[in-house]
This record gives structure tokens, sequence and C-alpha cells, in this order.
């Protein structure tokens, strides 16, 4: 596990480019492309102002850069450094932006959620789209980059609108059975789309593409209900995280629950393994074994190492009580992820915080348990195969297989807190970002594959 | 005298009253008691003991004192201690001997008064420790009846708290339900009342928003603009195409198809995994049936079991089933087929296994008292035999393992072919001595021939003395025959002797009586006639025979007579006739001679058998 050195960051925005070549980044109100293999600067554009969301367009050709303070977003063009694009919202100010997945429109909601605008960068065309609501996830493409659904609000009734992305035409149009609509997504596979209610119902309401509800379903009544939702990459199930600390496993065939993965925190079934990260007193002689750090500046006197100890059974969990007369608890399933094989899911219960939970979709059931000694930031799945890396915003990054799991230390002068990160297409580097600071994790060495995380667990 | 008595005679029943006083209250010793009795008997309420013992008998009143005595003695029944008078006038005298035995005959009274009172006193003490006994238990009891009393009493105190606990319980649940139903009711117009605030505020949030956007929006914000150095053209090349009712319908189709495609996909998948799960079930299926029909015959022959007619059902349908096309068909119309197969199936195998569990549970409650169960501990020793045998091969094993590494790693290559050299002696010796073996059996088989074959010798010896020994008798016979009748031709005689129902009777009826196994004669004799009919035209002579026959006083020798007859005209049949005759012969043992004759003839029969072998 090789790392590279640490450059500059800020506002954690750092974007690997679609198609892999490319790694953009930015530092105050400088956008920095570099190439992924060299790191070498490729350009260097310079924004109007602090910029505060960067997207690659998905034919990685494309940057859009937001600075939603003053309502202005700025395009660059990665083969035409002198093309510039700027997109100014005036007045009616902006919340978000994103491009649609042709790369050639960009779409801007407005402050207040008045209304998006569909800016196309190939003719002078602009179209409006009214009534967006103000939801945590109310916009979502197919991944074959043909539909946009999005959630509206006319009338205090949720609706959802289907547009065909090539002409920004209604598909579809149809209210949804919800109280408080929050989020919409699509399955993988573009033709199911799942809606959920806000966390006062519990509530999930699966259309197809037509606009015919499939099926809704509500595992209970009266209490908080969903946290989070996700997709398996094979579309076949739908895995929704509830504040009662479960996940609950839907099938695509007949829409039903066909498990419930409950996170207790106590553990008792001999089964299942619990990594348990424990510190480490410094022994030159044993550490790095599985992963010889090519840097050895780490200097074992600032931050104290770390390693994984497989508990024995019965384990209890370290445990958060939720202050209960507050909004939104630290309680529930509010991370979820499946991995890129469909064959894992990852989920933090977030009154368990140290916690993260994979558990084996293949025989539904709870797989490994790795309890952090700091509360778990982020965790991203390899796109490539069943490897999670997972970080506590400490300056280590953590990286679980079938086949065991490990810390590693983050090498440099000085801490580096790591709280987000995101892979690289291939799997083969990581990008941990810090508040400040961001620097690549190379995973696959020159030698060849390490022992720990080369081997798959054997399936495809 | 009378005024002794007087003084005396109420001192008695207070003396009594005394004695029993003292032994009541006081445990004294009997002598003292006694002291103490005859003081009170002599002068009851005087306590001075020595003024009246001087007192009683003294110088003077000594005749007195005697007299006294006399008559209380004589009272008591004792024999008087004066001599009997002779006169009337004469003086009694003091007859010392009567006194003598007077005092010894107290003596042994006064001994056994007293034993009776230890004994008696030794009886009141124990059942005064027995009435002591008795009053501790009695208190303890006492004690233990008022504590169980105490605690039922303090049991009967909890559970009625406990009962009032229940009861509160009861009625804080039945509260908290409330409650639970109250504040259901009250998130309920809580939620209601919320939706109802959240609509008038969303409402409110509209209009402002309304009012925002046509604001912000209609001013002509010359600022909403985007600028742009030039326009880039379409990821996809194409350009842009106007918004048509044609458009609409094209996206129409497309979504249409695109949903259509995931339908198709979905149901390839399906029909995949159905296909799989068919091979599954057939594959299953075919397993069961193979398991099941072996089992078939014995649930038949054991009882008319209901599973017979299952199984053959499930023949039928597995033979309709495992005809590929029935799968081809879609699962309605097989479905129900299929699954009653199944359930039958499965239900066949449950009740096997249950059979089975039964058989097993029932083996294991029989347990040890069944004789052909092998008891624990002779398993065990057998068990610990066994693992010593295995130790010891284990240990044979290892040193051979170890010979041979040595032999392996150590030996050169001549040592390689000297070994060679000996494992192929060895084995030259083995065969050798195989050989050897062999060459014995042969011999033993030669030998065996031989005697077989002198034995038919000698048969054949002895059949043909035989044959000319009833040669010249039958000439004899025939000799004094011809005198007797001439004229009739022997073929009429022949007809005669076996069409006639006289003849066979009477070569049968006399013979019966004379068996020792009925059954053995019947099957031997149709035999017999059946030969005769066979061989007779053959032999005209043969009408003789049956004549001789008849008059032949054995049985057994008139068979081997007609036997005998047709082997002279066939000899190729010798060895069927010979069985014949061998198997009629031995269930003959009657007679000697026809042991012996069966006995050599088994041997040429063999003889003869193995020679029309090959």
């Amino acid at each position: 596990m090789n790392f590279s050195e640490v450059f500059k960051l800020s506002s954690l925005l750092c974007r690997f480019s679609p198609n892999g070549k490319y790694l953009a980044s930015c530092v105050q109100y400088r956008l920095v492309v570099r190439e992924v293999s060299t790191l070498q600067i490729l350009q260097l554009y310079t924004c109007l102002d602090q910029v505060q969301h960067i997207e690659w367009s998905a034919d990685s050709l494309f940057i859009l850069c937001a600075m939603y303070k003053r309502g202005v977003v700025q395009v660059w063009s990665l083969e035409q450094p002198e093309w510039h694009c700027k997109i100014d919202e005036g007045s009616a100010g902006l919340v978000a932006s994103c491009w649609s997945p042709d790369g050639r429109h960009i779409l801007n909601t407005t402050e207040f959620h008045l209304r998006i605008t569909v800016w196309s960068l190939c003719t002078k065309s602009v179209s409006y789209i009214k009534y967006p609501k103000a939801c945590q996830q109310g916009i979502s493409f197919t991944r074959d980059g043909r539909y946009l659904a999005l959630a509206e609000r006319r009338d205090c009734r949720d609706y959802v609108s289907v547009f065909v992305c090539n002409d920004w035409q209604l598909l579809r149009h149809f209210n949804t059975d919800t109280q408080d609509l929050v989020g919409i997504e699509w399955a993988p596979n573009g033709c199911v789309l799942a809606v959920w209610d806000s966390c006062l119902e519990y509530k999930v309401l699966l259309y197809s593409l037509d606009g015919r509800l499939l099926s809704s379903y509500c595992a209970y009544e009266w209490s908080l209900g969903i946290k989070s939702v996700a997709w398996s990459p094979s579309s076949q199930f739908l895995a929704v995280g509830s504040y009662d600390g479960k996940v609950r496993l839907l099938n695509h065939v007949t829409w039903k629950v066909i498990t419930e993965f409950a996170h207790p925190a106590a553990l008792s079934d001999p089964k299942i393994v619990v990594y348990k990260e424990a510190k480490k007193s410094p022994q030159p002689g044993l550490d790095h074994l599985a992963f010889p750090p090519s840097l050895p500046v780490a200097n074992h006197l600032s931050a104290a190492e770390s390693k994984y100890e497989i508990a024995s059974m019965p384990v209890s969990l370290q445990t958060l009580k939720p202050v209960a007369d507050r909004a939104n608890p630290r309680m529930g399933v509010g991370m979820l992820a499946f991995s890129p094989d469909s064959c894992f899911l990852a989920t933090r219960n977030d009154n368990i915080p140290n916690a993260v939970w994979v558990w084996d979709i293949r025989k539904l059931r709870l797989f490994v348990v790795l309890e952090q000694l700091s509360p778990v930031r982020a965790f991203r799945w390899d796109p490539q195969q069943p490897r999670l890396a997972i970080c506590t915003g400490g300056s280590k990054v953590y990286l679980w297989s079938p086949a065991g799991c490990l810390s590693v230390q983050v090498p440099g002068e000085g801490d580096f807190p790591v709280l987000s990160l995101c892979w690289h297409l291939s799997g083969d580097s990581l990008a941990l970002l810090s508040k400040d600071h961001f620097c690549l994790c190379f995973l696959e060495t020159k030698e060849g594959v390490s022992p720990a995380l080369g081997q798959r667990d054997g399936h495809a | 005298m009378g005024d002794w008595m007087t003084v005396t005679d109420p001192g008695l029943p207070a003396e009594s009253k005394t004695v029993s006083q003292y032994t009541s209250e006081k445990k004294m010793s009997p002598s003292s008691l006694y002291s103490q009795q005859v003081l009170c008997s002599s002068i009851p309420l005087s306590k001075n003991v020595h003024s009246f013992f001087s007192a009683f008998c003294t110088e003077e009143n000594i005749e007195q004192s005697i007299s006294y005595l006399d008559q209380e003695l004589t009272t008591f029944g004792f024999p008087s201690l004066y001599e009997e008078p002779k006169s009337k006038e004469k003086k009694r005298e003091l007859n010392i001997v009567a006194v003598l035995n007077c005092m010894n005959e107290l003596l042994v009274l006064q001994r056994k008064n007293l034993l009776a009172q230890e004994n008696v006193e030794t009886q009141n003490l124990k059942l005064g420790s027995d009435m002591d006994h008795l009053q501790n238990c009695y208190a303890k009891l006492k004690e233990q009846l008022e504590t169980s009393r105490r605690e039922m009493i303090g049991l009967q105190e909890r559970d009625r708290q406990l009962q009032c606990k229940n009861k509160n319980l009861h009625q804080l649940l039945k509260n908290e339900k409330d409650e639970v139903q109250k504040l259901q009711n009250i998130i309920a117009s809580r939620a209601t009342q919320y939706n109802h605030d959240m609509k008038r505020k969303e409402r409110e949030y509209n209009k402002l928003k309304e009012r925002l956007h046509q604001l912000v929006m209609n001013k002509k914000d010359k600022k909403i603009a985007m600028d742009v150095l030039n326009y880039v053209g379409r990821a996809d090349g194409k350009r842009g195409s106007w918004r048509t009712g044609k458009t609409e319908a094209r996206n129409e189709d497309e979504m249409y198809k695109i949903l259509l495609n995931d339908y198709e996909y979905r149901q390839k998948q399906i029909l995949m995994e159905n296909a799989d799960l068919k091979k599954v079930l057939q594959q299953m299926k075919k397993e069961m049936i193979s398991l099941l029909s072996p089992q078939k015959k014995k649930p038949r022959e054991r009882a008319e079991d209901s599973t017979g007619n299952v199984i053959s059902d499930i023949e039928e349908d597995a033979g309709e089933l495992s005809r590929e096309s029935v799968w081809d068909l879609s699962c309605e119309t097989v479905r129900e087929q299929l699954t009653n197969s199944i359930r039958k199936q499965w239900r066949i195998l449950k009740s096997h296994v249950e059979k089975l569990d039964n058989q097993v549970s029932k083996v294991h409650v029989e347990g040890f008292n069944n004789e052909d169960v092998i008891s624990r501990q002779d398993h065990e020793q057998e068990t610990e035999k066994l693992e010593l045998e295995i130790q010891h091969c284990k240990e044979m094993i290892k040193t051979q393992q170890q010979l041979l590494q040595q032999l392996t790693t150590a030996c050169d290559d001549d040592t390689t072919s000297l070994l060679q050299d000996c494992y192929l002696l060895e084995e030259k010796e083995r065969l050798k001595e195989e050989w050897s073996l062999f060459k014995e059996q042969k011999k033993n088989f030669e030998r065996e021939r031989r005697s077989f074959t002198e034995a038919a010798i000698r048969l054949g010896l002895e059949r043909k003395a035989f044959e000319e020994e009833r040669a010249s008798w039958l000439k004899q016979q025939f000799l004094t025959m011809t005198t007797f009748d001439q004229q009739s031709s022997e073929s009429v005689k022949l007809f005669s002797a076996f069409s006639g129902s006289s003849d066979p009777d009477n070569l049968t009826v006399p013979s019966r009586p004379r068996q020792k196994k009925p059954h053995s004669m019947s099957n031997g004799s149709p035999v017999c006639t059946s030969k005769l009919t066979q061989s007779l035209p053959a032999s005209p002579c043969t009408s003789d025979f049956c004549q001789t026959a008849r008059s032949c006083t054995s049985e057994h020798s008139s068979i081997n007579v007609l036997n005998i007859t047709p082997e002279e005209t066939k000899p190729n049949q010798v060895g069927r006739e010979c069985t014949n005759q061998k198997w009629s012969m031995a269930s003959r043992p009657g007679s000697r001679e026809g042991c012996y004759s069966g006995y050599s003839l088994t041997y040429t029969s063999s003889h003869v058998e193995k020679d029309d072998l090959p």
C-alpha cells in the first residue's frame, strides 16, 4: 500500500473523473485537475469565488463548479482550457446544481426550490421545471441516463414527474401516496422507482417506469420510520434502514420483506466475526506485515498504531443513548451500502456509531462486525470487488474484505484526519480527504496483489 | 390375744398403704423397705424402731408371741407351728421343724416378693421414662404445630399481598393500556393537527413562493443568463430535435420497450430458474422413486398397507412425469399432478422414516434384555480388544514403514536387486507350495475317480452275476411254467397281464401291507409301471417277469427285475434307469439287499453322470 504526497484541498471537493483518468480538486477558488497515474497537474482553472460544489460530466469532458453563495455555476472544459461557461442564476439564487447524464445540460435548483432550470450547453434553450420538492433526494436519474424522476409538491400533495432526458419532455406525472416524500431513487435497471416518506411515517412505495404503483410497504406505525434506502446493484433487493435499528430487505419479485437485519448491541452468535480495533503499542518488527508502506516515515510517536483483534463471543458493542427530545435523534440505520457484486451489505446503526455491520446477502445473515475506536464517518465499497474502506475521522483508513481486515496509518507529518474517502473506478486507489488536505492511497503495489486484500471470496 | 388382734388388724391396711406410698414416691432399697414393713406391721403408728423391736418378744411372752405367730401363719395358710396334740388336754408343743419350714418358706416368699417388686419397679421406671419421652414429643409436636400455623398465616398473608399486588399491577396495566390508547389518540390527533397546520403553512408558503416567483422571474432579470464561449455539440453527435407529438409517441414507445425488455429479461431469468428447479425436482423424484421402490414389496407383504397402492400410483405418475414432454408443459397443467405425487412420495418417505425411528426407539427400549443384542460389557471388551489389535497393527505398520524407509534410503542397487530376488524367491516358494497342494488335490480327485470306476465295475460284475442267477432262476421257472400252460401265446399273455384290472392290482395290493413307507411305494410303483409300459413291447418276455414279480415275495426285487429288463433293450438309457433305481432303492431302507445295491448303485450313477457331463 502506497501513499501519495499530501495535496491541499478545501471543503472536501475532490472527485475522480468518471473515466478514471483525472482527479479534480478544489482549493478555495481554484480548480486543479490532475492525471491520476502521475498526479501531475493537467489544468488549473480559476473560479469567481470559493467553490462549494464540483461535478464531472459523465463523459469526463467538463467540470461544473457551483458557487451557491453567488448563485453562479462555472463550467470548464478539459479539452479546451480556453473554453468557459458561466451560468448566473441572478436574484433567484442557487441551492443545488448537477449535470444531466448526457453531460450537456445543467440542472440548477433555485433558492426556496422555486424551480429547476435546465441549461443546455448545446443550444441556447433553457427549460424550467416548476414545483420541485425541497427534500433530501428529490432528483434521480436512471443509470442509463434516459430518464429523470423528480419529486414535486403541488397543492400539498406529492407528485413524481418522469422526464425524458433527451429532450426534457414530461413522460409521466403521478401522485404518490405519501404524506411528505423525502426521497426517490431508481433501481439500477431503471425500471422501478423507490419512493419513501419522511421519518414520521414508515412508507416505501415502488413505482414502475410507466407510473404504476407496484407495491407499497409499511413495517410499523406510530414511530419514526425510514432513515436510509439503498438498492442492490443487481436491482434484486431494496434495503430500507429505519429508526428502529433494523434493515429490511425487500425482494424484486413480490416486493415483500425477505429478511430483517436487527442491529443488537450484544452479539453471541459464534458464526459472526467481530473485529475490534485495538490500540497497539509500537512494535517495529511486527507491524506492516500485510502492507509494508513504501514511505516508512510513519511516525510512531504522534499517532498510536491500531490493529484489529477478533473478539471472542459474546460481545457487547458500545452504544450511545439517543437524546429523545431532540429532532433527528442519533439512532436507527443511517448508512447503507451494497457491495458492487450485491453480495454484501454494509450498514451503520447510528446509536452504535463505532460499528460497521457487514451482512452476507447470499446467506441473509450477519457476517462481520467491525468495531472501531471512534465513530465511523464514512464507508465506501470498492467498485470492483467486495472490499470496504472505512474512515472514522482519525488518521487511519480501514479496509475490510472477506479475507480479513486491517487498519492503515496515513503517513506524513502531522495529523491527517480522514473525513471522507472515494474510490477510483478501478479499485486500485483511494482518495483520502481531510479538512484541507487529500492524498491518494494506492492499494495495488507493483509487486503484485497484496495477500490480505487480494484474495477474493470466490464469487463473481 | 384378742387384744393383739384388734391392735394389729387395723395396721395391715395402713401398712399396705405405706408400702404403696413408699414404692410410688420414694425409691428405696428393698432391704430398708422390708425393715420398714416389719416395723409398720408390728406397730403401725410408732416410729421408734428400737423400742418396739425389743417390745415384741420378751422372756415372758414367748408363748404368747409363738401362739400369735402360729395364728397369723395359719391364717396365711401355713401349717401350724405346733405339733398335733395327741390328746385334747395335752398342751400343744412347738414343732421346731414346722417353725423352720415356715421360716424357710417365708424367706422364699420374701425373696420372690422382692424380685417381683424389683421387676415392677424397673417397669415403673421404664414407664416413667417413656412417659417423659412422650411428653417431650408432645411438647415438640405442639411447638411444630404452632410454628406451622404461624407459617401458614404468614403465607396466607403473603398470598394476600401478592394478590393485592397483582390486582394493582392489573390496574396499572389497564391504566397503561388506557394511557397508550390515549397517547395514540393524542398522536393521531396531533398528527392530523400537524398535517393540517402543515398544509396551512405550506399553502402560505406556496403563496409566498408564487409571489416570489412572479417577482423574481417576471422582471426579466438580466442577470439570469448563461455566458458561453461557444456552444458544444451534443454527446451523441445528433442535433436536438423539435418537440412534437411524434417525439412524445416515440418516447412512450421507448419507455415501453425498456419496460418490456426488463420484463423479458426477468421472465427469462425466472424461466431459467424454473428449469433448474425442475431439473432438481426431477432428479429428486427419480432418486425418491429408486429409494422407495425396493420397499414396495415389503409393506404389501406385511399387511395390506395403503402405501402399496400409493407407491404403485406413484410409479405410474413417475412413468408419466419422467417423460420429457410433461416437463415442458406449463406448470398449470402439471402442477396438481406433480404436487400430488410429490406429496404422496413425501408421505411414504415420512412414514418410512417414522417407522425406522420407531424401530430404533423400540430397540432402544428393549435394550439389553434382548438376547441377540450384545451386552455392553461384551461390546466394550470387544472394542478394547479391537483397539489393542489396531494399536498392534499400527505399530507393525510403523515399524514396517521405518524398515522400508531405511531400506529405500540405505540400500543401493545391489541390495534392491537382491531384495527383488528375495521377493521373487519368496513368490516362487509360495507358488511351489500352491502347486504341490494343487497336485495333491488332483491326486485325490483321481483316486476318487478310480474308486468310482471300481465301484462301477464291481456293480457291473454283481449285476452280471445277478442276471445270471436270475436267468437260471427264470429258466427254471419257465420250464415249470411251460409244463403248466403251453398253448397261450406270449403276446396275449402280455396283454392280459396288463390290460386286466386284476393283475396290476395284484401287483400292487399285496405289496402295500408290506410297505413301511406307503408314499415311497406309491412313488415307486408308477415309475415301474410306466417303465414297463414303455419297454414292454420291445421285450416280449416281460409278461413272464410280471408274473414272476407277482409271485415274488419282495417288492424291491420285483422292481429290480422290472427295471433291469429295459436296460437290456435300451443300453443308452442306463444313466436314467440307474438313477431311478437308486432313488427307489434309497427310499426302501427296509431290506438289506436293497441297501447294499442302492449304495453301489449311487456310485455308478454318479459315475455315469460324470461321464455324461462333458
